[in-house]
C-alpha cells in the first residue's frame, strides 16, 4: 500500500478494566506524514487505546513498535521521550498556573534546577496561540478559561513539543467552524512536515477533509482500516454499528399529553442564562449544543444539585422550588448523569446496592433495611432491563459500561419518575445496549413520561426527539420541530455567535 | 515575573493591610508596642517559625501536609545536641550538618510512606509525629541537652552578626530567599505548584510526581531540622518532651495566614513571610497588652480557621459563591 | 453462587452471546471464601489471637481477663470515640478534634462546678458544649464546605486553647465522691466504662450495618457526589456525624473526670492519635466507603493488650510513642494494600 515502513505498528493490543475487556486484539499501523482516523461510537475503545500510545494505560497484552522497534510504554514520559503527544478528550490544565507555564511544564528535556525564562516563554507561549488565532492573555492563569480555550492550550502545547505522532481525542467536540478551520490548517502543515496524527472525530465531514486512513473500532474490536476515499458514509457508519441506522433509530409518534415540566428566565451565571421551555406528557424533547454550552448544568439546576439563582420552575402547572436532589426526587423528576463513573455508581458497592439507592422509603419503610424487599426489586430491574451480571451482589465496578448505565436507569425507574432528564445516556455503553436503551426511551415515553434528552450525537437527537432545543453559550438557541429538524439546523443554532474572547465563556 | 506576581499580588496585598492593620490598633492602644525595641524581638522570634514555615508552605503547596514538623525538629535539636555535648572538640559545622541531614532523612521517609503507598499525608505524618517523638526519647535517653552544653558560638548566632543583626534572622531570610528563586525560577519548583494545583494531570503531563513530592517533604524535613538548630541557639537548651511539641500548629497557622492555599497550587514566599510577621507580631504584643499567654493557642485555631474562611470565599468568588447551593 | 464459572452468568435476552462477549458484560464474581478473608477486621481478629497468645505467654497476667478489662479503662474512652470516628471516616469525612473536644467539655464542666453548679447541671453544660462544637465542626465542614482534614486541625488547636484559657494550667479537683472513679464501678468483673463501650458499639453497629442511614453512609463515603446525585442528604447527614462525634467526645471527657478525679487542659492530650489508630487498626478505610464497627470493635482490644504489654514489659511511656506511631502507618498501609487487592 505505502512504500515507507510504519512509524507506529500495535499488534494485538487488549485492554481490560475491571474485569471488563474494553480492548480486544487490535492490529494498528500508522504511517509517516499521514492523518489517521479513529471512528467508533462512544464507549467504542477509541480514547483507550489512544491512552495506551500516550502511555496513560498500559495494555493488558500487546507489543507496540515505533519505527520498527518494539517499545515500552510505561509512562506519559517515555511516551514525550518517544515522540509521542496526546491531546485529551477531555483538557487537562494546572488552574493556578498561567496560560505559557501550562504549555511547557514538565515537557521533557527542561533540567530540573534549569532555570525558567520566564520573558521568552511568555514570548514563545504568545507565537503558539498567535498560531492558533486564539486572543488570550498567555499570563492570566487558567482557571476561568472556557473549554474551547482550554482545548486551544492542549493543541498549541502539541504543537510546542516536536512529537512524531500527534494523537487528538476528539479535539473539535468544543470548538466552532472557524476554530476547526484554524486546527485543519495545522494539522495539515504538521502532516506535511512527516509527522503522523492520529485524528478522532464523530463528525464524518471534518475526518473526510483531513484524513487519509480511518480505522474503524466497534466495541473494542478493530473493524477495519482503509483510506477513507474507499468508504462512503453509509460503509463508515454500518461498521460503526454493525447493523443499519434504520434498524435502531426509528420510533413512533407518541401521544403527548398536558405540559409536565415547565421551565422559564432560568438563570445561573456564568453558566447559562434565560432558559424557558415546556416539556409534556409522552413527550422526548431533544437538547443539543457544542459540548460546553451549558446543557449540563441546565440539568443539574432542575435537579437541585445546583440550583439556578433565578428563575422558575413548574410542575404540572404548580410553582415549585429545588433546593437539593432529595426535592426533585420528591416532585417526580429523575436525572441520569452524564458522567457515570462520578456520579452515577457506586463502584465498589454492590449493584443491588446501587439499584435500590434513590428509593430508601421503599426497601427501608421503617428504617431498617428489608433484605428480602431489597433483593426483589433489585432481581426484577435485572430481568426487566435485562442487565447483564453473574451476581447482584457483585460489586456494580465489574459490570461493562452499559451494564452500569442500565443499572442507574434501573434505580430512577424504581422511583417511578414523572419527569426524566437523560444527560447523554448512552455514552461509553456498548452497541447492543444502546439500540436497548432507544427502545427503553421510546417506552418510557410513550408512558406518558416527560423526557428530556440531551445528547451531543446528532443521529441520536434527531432519531428520538420529538423536538429539539439547541443551547449555544449558556442562551437558548433554537427550538426545532421534529419536521423541521436537521444536522445542519442543529449544528447551526449550536455554533456560538459572540465570538469568543480571552475570559469570557465560562459555560463550562 | 509578571505573570508570577500578578497572580498573587491581591493575596499579597491583604496580608500586608492585616499587618499594618494590626500593629496600627495595637499601637494605639499601647504605644510602646511601636518601637524599635518590639522590632527586634518580633525579628527574634520569628526565625524559628519562618525557616519551618518554608518547608511547610511547600508542602501545602503541592497539596500535602505535614504535621510531623515539631518532632523532627526536636529530633535534630537533639541529635545536634548531642553532638555538641559529646564531641565538643569538633566544629560547629557538624552539629549543623547532623541537624539538617537528620530532619532531611525524617523528611525523606515522610515522603517516601506517602507517595509509595498512596496515603494521605495527614495520617501518616500524623503517625511519624508520635514516631519520631518516641525515636528521639530513645536517642537522648529522655535526658535534656543542658544550656550549658550549647556552644557558646551557637548561642551568640542568637544574639548578634558581624552586621549586627542576629546570624538567625539572617539565616531566615536567607532561607526564605532561597525558596523564593526555587520556586518561582526553577522548574522543580514550577512542578510542585503544578503537582498542587491538579495531582490527576501532573503526572499526564509527564511531571515525576513521587520524586518532587519526596523532595518537598525532605526539604520541609531538612528545614524543620535547621529550625532545631536555631531553637537551640535562641533557647539555649534542648528538651526532648518540649522542644517543638505544637510547633507544627504554629508554623501552619503561619502558612495558612500567609495566603497558602491548603487545595494546593496557590501561596507564595512573601505572602508566607508576611503570615510569619504578622503571626509573630501577635505572639509579641499579647503580653504588652495584657493577655494571658494562655489565650494564644485559641487564637491560633481561630485565625487558622478564619484565614481557611476567607481562602475559600476568594477562591468561590465573594461570599455569595461560597454560599451558594452547588455540588462539586 | 458456587463456583464462578461463566456459565453461572445470565444468559442475555437479546444477542445471543458466545462466551467472548459476555467477558465484556461482566466479570466472573469472586469466590466466597476471597470476599471473606479481603475483610481487614478479619486480619485485626488474626491479630488480636496472635497478640493474646503471645502476651500470655510471657506474661501469665494476661491470662487473667480482670487484669485486661482493668487495664482497659486507660483506652476505653478513646475506644468509645473511635466508634463514632470510625462511622465519620466512613463517610469521608475525618474528625481529629474529638481529643481536644474531651479537654474544653471536661474543662467546662470542672469550671461549672467550681462554679458552684451541681454535678448534674455542669454536666448538661459539659454535653452541651460537646454538641455545639460538633456542630460548629459540622457547618465548617458542610456549610462553608471546607475540607475537614484541615478544619478539625483548626478546631483542635481552637478548643483546647479555650480550654487552657478556661483553666490556665492548673487542675481542677473536688469533686464528689459519687462522680469520682467510675472505673472502679463494676458490673460483675467488668468496670462500667467497659460496659458502656460494648454497649455503644452494638448499637452503632446495628446503627451502621441494619439502618438505612448506616447504608447512605457507606454510599457517600464511596461517592459523595453519587450519593447527592441520588437524592440522599449528604449534608444532613454529617452534620449530624458530626455532632454526634461532639456529643460522645463530651460524654468521654466526663468518663476522663470521673477516672482521674480532676480536670486540665492537657487533658487526652494526642487522643486524635490514639483514636485514628484504634479506628486505621479495625480496618477502616481512610478514604471512606469501608471500615466496620466491628473492626473497630476488635482494634480497641488489640490495642489495649499491646500497650499494656508494652508496659508490663517496663517500655518507658515515651517510647511506647514510636510504636503507636509505627502501628498507626503500617495499618493504613496493610489495610489500603487489602482493598487496592480488592479493587481489581
Ligand atoms: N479508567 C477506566 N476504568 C474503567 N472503565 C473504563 C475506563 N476508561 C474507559 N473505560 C471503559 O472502556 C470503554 C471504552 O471507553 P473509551 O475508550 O473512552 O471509548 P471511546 O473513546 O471510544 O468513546 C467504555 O465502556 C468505558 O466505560
Ligand atoms: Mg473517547
Amino acid at each position: 500500500m505505502t512504500v515507507s515502513a510504519p512509524l507506529v505498528s500495535a499488534r494485538g493490543i487488549s485492554k481490560s478494566f475491571g474485569g471488563v475487556e474494553v480492548l480486544r486484539n487490535v492490529d494498528l499501523d500508522l504511517m509517516p506524514g499521514e492523518v489517521h482516523a479513529l471512528l467508533g461510537e462512544n464507549g467504542a475503545g477509541k480514547s483507550t487505546f489512544a491512552k495506551i500510545l500516550a502511555g496513560v494505560h498500559r495494555p493488558t497484552r500487546g507489543t507496540i513498535s515505533l519505527a520498527g522497534k518494539p517499545v515500552e510504554i510505561p509512562s506519559p514520559i517515555a511516551a514525550q521521550r518517544l515522540g509521542i503527544t496526546l491531546i485529551h478528550q477531555e483538557p487537562i490544565s494546572f488552574p493556578d498556573l498561567s496560560v505559557a507555564e501550562n504549555l511547557v511544564i514538565g515537557q521533557v528535556g527542561a533540567k530540573p534546577l534549569g532555570r525558567v525564562r520566564w520573558a521568552e516563554l511568555a514570548k514563545e507561549a504568545r507565537r503558539l496561540m498567535g498560531l492558533l488565532n486564539v486572543p488570550i492573555d498567555v499570563t492570566v492563569p487558567m482557571r476561568g478559561l472556557s473549554i474551547a480555550d482550554q482545548q486551544m492550550v492542549e493543541i498549541a502545547r502539541a504543537l510546542a513539543s516536536d512529537s512524531r505522532l500527534i494523537i487528538m481525542d476528539e479535539p473539535t467536540a468544543a470548538l466552532t467552524p472557524k476554530e476547526v478551520e484554524t486546527l485543519f490548517k495545522i494539522v495539515r502543515r504538521l502532516r506535511d512536515e512527516g509527522r503522523t496524527i492520529i485524528f478522532i472525530s464523530h463528525r464524518l465531514e471534518e475526518v473526510r477533509a483531513i484524513c487519509d486512513r480511518v480505522t474503524i473500532f466497534r466495541d473494542g474490536d478493530k473493524i477495519e482500516t482503509a483510506t477513507t476515499a474507499s468508504l462512503t458514509d453509509a460503509d463508515i457508519i454500518r461498521r460503526m454499528i454493525g447493523r443499519p441506522v434504520a434498524d435502531y433509530l426509528h420510533r413512533g409518534v407518541s401521544h403527548v399529553g398536558e405540559i409536565a415540566l415547565s421551565v422559564r428566565n432560568l438563570t445561573l451565571p456564568g453558566r447559562f442564562e434565560n432558559i424557558s421551555f415546556d416539556i409534556r406528557k409522552g413527550e422526548i424533547v431533544g437538547l443539543g449544543g457544542l459540548v460546553g454550552a451549558g446543557r449540563t448544568d441546565v440539568a443539574r439546576a432542575i435537579f437541585g444539585v445546583a440550583p439556578a439563582v433565578s428563575g422558575t420552575i413548574e410542575i404540572d402547572g404548580k410553582k415549585v422550588t429545588i433546593h437539593e436532589p432529595t426535592d426533585a426526587i420528591g416532585l417526580g423528576i429523575a436525572l441520569v448523569s452524564e458522567d457515570r463513573a462520578i456520579a452515577g455508581i457506586f463502584r465498589s458497592l454492590s449493584v443491588e446496592t446501587n439499584i435500590t439507592a434513590a428509593v430508601p422509603k421503599r426497601i427501608a419503610p421503617r428504617g431498617i433495611i428489608r433484605r428480602a424487599v431489597e433483593k426483589a426489586l433489585a432481581k426484577q430491574a435485572v430481568d426487566k432491563l435485562s442487565i447483564r451480571l453473574a451476581t447482584v451482589r457483585q460489586p456494580i465496578g465489574e459490570l461493562s459500561g452499559g451494564n452500569q448505565q442500565k443499572a442507574i436507569l434501573a434505580r430512577w425507574l424504581l422511583a417511578e419518575p414523572e419527569i426524566l432528564i437523560l444527560d447523554e445516556p448512552t455514552r461509553g455503553i456498548d452497541i447492543g445496549v444502546k439500540a436497548e436503551f432507544y427502545d427503553m426511551i421510546g417506552e418510557l415515553a410513550a408512558g406518558g413520561r416527560a423526557i428530556l434528552l440531551i445528547s451531543s450525537e446528532l443521529p441520536e437527537l434527531l432519531a428520538l426527539s420529538d423536538r429539539i432545543l439547541v443551547m449555544s453559550e449558556g442562551r437558548l438557541t433554537a427550538d426545532i420541530a421534529r419536521a423541521e429538524a436537521s444536522q445542519e439546523a442543529i449544528m447551526h443554532a449550536a455554533v456560538p455567535r459572540s465570538g469568543r474572547t480571552a475570559g469570557e465563556g465560562a459555560a463550562a | 515575573m509578571s505573570a508570577i506576581s500578578r497572580l498573587f499580588r491581591a493575596r499579597e496585598a491583604g496580608i500586608l493591610v492585616m499587618l499594618v492593620l494590626f500593629v496600627a490598633v495595637v499601637s494605639l492602644i499601647q504605644p510602646r508596642f511601636f518601637s524599635t525595641e518590639t522590632l527586634r524581638i518580633v525579628l527574634l522570634a520569628v526565625p524559628l517559625i519562618l525557616v519551618a514555615a518554608m518547608g511547610q508552605m511547600m508542602v501545602l503547596v503541592a497539596r500535602h501536609v505535614d504535621l510531623s514538623i515539631g518532632s523532627i525538629l526536636g529530633f535534630s535539636a537533639i541529635a545536634a545536641g548531642m553532638i555538641f555535648r559529646d564531641h565538643p572538640e569538633w566544629p560547629l559545622y557538624i552539629g549543623f550538618a547532623v541537624g539538617v541531614l537528620s530532619g532531611a532523612a525524617l523528611g525523606f521517609v515522610n515522603g517516601l510512606v506517602v507517595t509509595l503507598f498512596k496515603l494521605p499525608s495527614i495520617i501518616v505524618t500524623l503517625g511519624t509525629l508520635s514516631l519520631y517523638r518516641g525515636l528521639l526519647f530513645i536517642l537522648s535517653g529522655s535526658k535534656q541537652i543542658d544550656p550549658n552544653d550549647i556552644p557558646e558560638p551557637l548561642i551568640r548566632m542568637a544574639q548578634t552578626s558581624p552586621i549586627d543583626i542576629p546570624w538567625i534572622v539572617i539565616i531566615a531570610f536567607g532561607v526564605a530567599f532561597a525558596t523564593w528563586l526555587f520556586l518561582t525560577h526553577s522548574q522543580i519548583g514550577r512542578q510542585i505548584y503544578a503537582i498542587g494545583s491538579n495531582p490527576t494531570a501532573a503526572p499526564l503531563r509527564g511531571i515525576r510526581v513521587m520524586p518532587v513530592t519526596i523532595l518537598v517533604f525532605t526539604l520541609s524535613g531538612a528545614l524543620a531540622g535547621l529550625a532545631g538548630l536555631i531553637y537551640a541557639a535562641r533557647f539555649g537548651y534542648v528538651n526532648p518532651g518540649i522542644t517543638g511539641v505544637g510547633f507544627e500548629f504554629t508554623v501552619i497557622a503561619a502558612v495558612v495566614i500567609g495566603g497558602v492555599s491548603i487545595n494546593g497550587g496557590v501561596g507564595s514566599v512573601l505572602g508566607t513571610v508576611l503570615g510569619v510577621l504578622l503571626l509573630g507580631s501577635v505572639q509579641v504584643a499579647l503580653p504588652i497588652l495584657g493577655v494571658s499567654g494562655f489565650w494564644q493557642n485559641a487564637i491560633y485555631g481561630g485565625i487558622i480557621l478564619i484565614a481557611l474562611v476567607i481562602d475559600r470565599t476568594v477562591r468561590q468568588g465573594g461570599l455569595r459563591g461560597l454560599l451558594a447551593r452547588g455540588g462539586a | 453462587m458456587n463456583s464462578p464459572d461463566m456459565n453461572t452468568i445470565k444468559s442475555p435476552v437479546s444477542a445471543a452471546p458466545t462466551p467472548r462477549v459476555i467477558v465484556r458484560e461482566a466479570a466472573a464474581p469472586r469466590p466466597r471464601w476471597q470476599v471473606w478473608l479481603i475483610r481487614p477486621e478479619v486480619v485485626t481478629l488474626v491479630l488480636l489471637v496472635v497478640a493474646s497468645i503471645v502476651a500470655t505467654r510471657l506474661s501469665p497476667f494476661f491470662a487473667d481477663l480482670g487484669f485486661i478489662l482493668e487495664s482497659s479503662t486507660y483506652y476505653i474512652e478513646f475506644a468509645i470515640v473511635a466508634l463514632v470516628l470510625t462511622i465519620v471516616i466512613i463517610s469521608g469525612e475525618i474528625d481529629l478534634s474529638p481529643a481536644a473536644q474531651m479537654a474544653l467539655s471536661a474543662c467546662l464542666f470542672g469550671t461549672a462546678f467550681k462554679a458552684g453548679a451541681p454535678i448534674p447541671v455542669a454536666m448538661g453544660v459539659s454535653l452541651l458544649s460537646g454538641l455545639v462544637m460538633g456542630a460548629f465542626n459540622g457547618v465548617l465542614v458542610t456549610v462553608l464546605r471546607l475540607p475537614s482534614i484541615i478544619v478539625t486541625i483548626g478546631t483542635l488547636i481552637l478548643y483546647r486553647g479555650l480550654a487552657q484559657v478556661l483553666a490556665g494550667d492548673k487542675s481542677i479537683s473536688g469533686f464528689p465522691g459519687w462522680f469520682v472513679g467510675i472505673d472502679y464501678r463494676m458490673v460483675g468483673i467488668v468496670p462500667v466504662p467497659v460496659l458502656v463501650f460494648i454497649a455503644a458499639s452494638i448499637l452503632l453497629g446495628l446503627f451502621l450495618g441494619i439502618t438505612i442511614y448506616g447504608r447512605q453512609i457507606y454510599q457517600i463515603g464511596t461517592s459523595e457526589i453519587a450519593a447527592i446525585h441520588a437524592g440522599i442528604r449528604v449534608r444532613r447527614i454529617k452534620m449530624g456525624l458530626f455532632i454526634a462525634s461532639g456529643l460522645t467526645s463530651s460524654i468521654a471527657g466526663l468518663m476522663v473526670a470521673s477516672r482521674l478525679g480532676s480536670v486540665r487542659y492537657d487533658l487526652a492530650t494526642g487522643g486524635e492519635l490514639t483514636m485514628v489508630l484504634i479506628v486505621m487498626l479495625g480496618g477502616t478505610y481512610i478514604f471512606g466507603g469501608r471500615g466496620s464497627i466491628l473492626g473497630t470493635f476488635l482494634a480497641a482490644w488489640l490495642l489495649v493488650i499491646i500497650a499494656t504489654g508494652m508496659t508490663v514489659a517496663n517500655i518507658a511511656i515515651n517510647a511506647q510513642l514510636t510504636v503507636m506511631g509505627l502501628l498507626l502507618i503500617v495499618s493504613i498501609i496493610a489495610t489500603n494494600a487489602i482493598y487496592a487487592r480488592s479493587q481489581r
